[in-house]
């Protein structure tokens, strides 16, 4: 197996000690087919124990890894060195607040994330007697891209839209609400307009695209809120236009 | 927070781009054959000319392309200077969508000229 010598150029900041961020320069010997993630491990065992990231699983199912590689938002563990030959600069995500080194504070997300209730809500529950909500394989077909989502907010860092309004939504947390609307068990559609239909929600999107060509696991959120927008749209037309609201 | 009434300009927008996306191409494939001198007899300038004169359809068919596409790349722009950072969107909006209506103002005077 071939071994190069990978130079990183990595964002370094210590809350503790550093007013603001700097960049620290590392040599490190890897396998061509590693990843980012196991250069950077192999600079924290090595050479550097004061690194700080996240990271998890490293297999692109846990999310934890985002960060921005080339200027790109990328998860560590889904990088493949091959693919980089020069340099390789390591930051943060953008658009989230730096806690340490690389590691971000997803808190906006999680709040947003709440507020589109990413769960099954149903007016009538039905006694546990009478078994499962069942569901046809077309049925989960309407919603199971969106369900793919890992919450690892590559998305967030790849939208100009949330870089520039901070009340947005988002990519990921709409793309989830739409997951759920789309869900033949659910009947919160009407709980979820509340957020999904204001300004805050999908009518901030300007449909840049970006959050679905950062996606590592292929969910396209940018169709998500095209869908959501086209809805939100009749609705409006029923709740202006039509007699009665259109009930 | 309340819904928003994003839809009243967005759903113009929205169909403007679907004819756009319909009409370009063939605007497109119209203006190479002209460069190469092989445009079909029914589709020259003066057949297309005279058919939009008499048929009060076709020259209905021809402003709604017009004004939605104007609409939508009014839109469309807009929405590309917010994403740009010019942070005077009721301006730029109001600016952009005068020049849309005034724009298909002019195509409907025109058309029904004609």
């Amino acid at each position: 197996m071939k071994e190069r010598l990978i130079r990183l150029e990595v964002f370094r900041y210590n809350p503790d000690t550093d007013t603001e961020g700097h960049y620290q320069h590392y040599e490190v010997s890897c396998l061509e087919e590693w990843v980012v993630l196991d250069a950077l491990n192999k600079v924290k065992e090595t050479l550097d124990p004061t690194l700080n990231f996240r990271w998890s699983c490293h297999m692109a199912v846990c999310g934890s890894c985002g960060m921005m590689i080339n200027g790109e938002p990328r998860l560590a563990c889904h990088t493949f060195l091959r693919n980089y030959p020069g340099t390789i600069r390591v930051e943060p995500l953008v658009h989230f607040p730096v806690e340490r080194d690389l590691v971000t504070a997803p808190d906006d997300f999680m709040e947003k994330l709440k507020r589109v209730k990413p769960w099954i809500i149903r007016k009538d529950k039905q006694p546990i007697e009478q078994g499962e909500y069942r569901q046809t394989p077309k049925e989960l077909l309407r919603f199971r891209q969106y369900a793919m989502c890992i919450n690892c907010t590559l998305c967030y860092a790849a939208c100009p839209e949330y870089g520039l309004t901070r009340h947005f939504i988002g990519p990921a947390a709409l793309a989830l609400a739409h997951r759920y609307n789309q869900d033949s068990r659910d009947q919160g559609r009407d709980e979820r307009q509340e957020v999904v239909a204001t300004k805050e929600g999908v009518w901030e999107c300007t449909f840049v695209g970006a959050c679905s060509e950062v996606c590592p696991v292929h969910v396209d959120p940018a169709s998500a809120l095209q869908q959501m927008k086209i809805a939100s749209s009749f609705d409006w037309i029923k709740e202006h236009l039509l007699p009665g609201g259109g009930k | 927070m309340a819904k928003s009434n994003k839809p009243v300009v967005w759903f113009p927008f929205a169909a403007g781009g679907t004819v756009i996306a319909f009409f370009i191409p063939v605007i497109a494939l119209l203006t190479l054959l002209v460069a190469f001198g092989k445009v079909p007899a029914g589709l020259s300038y003066e057949s297309m000319h005279s058919w939009l004169a008499d048929c009060v359809l076709a020259k209905l068919a021809v402003f709604g392309i017009l004004a939605l596409s104007l609409w939508s790349s009014a839109h469309r722009l807009r929405c590309t200077c917010f994403d740009f950072g010019l942070r005077i969107d009721t301006l730029v909006a109001a600016v952009l969508y005068s020049a849309a209506i005034v724009a298909s103002l002019a195509a409907a005077m025109f058309l029904f000229r004609l």
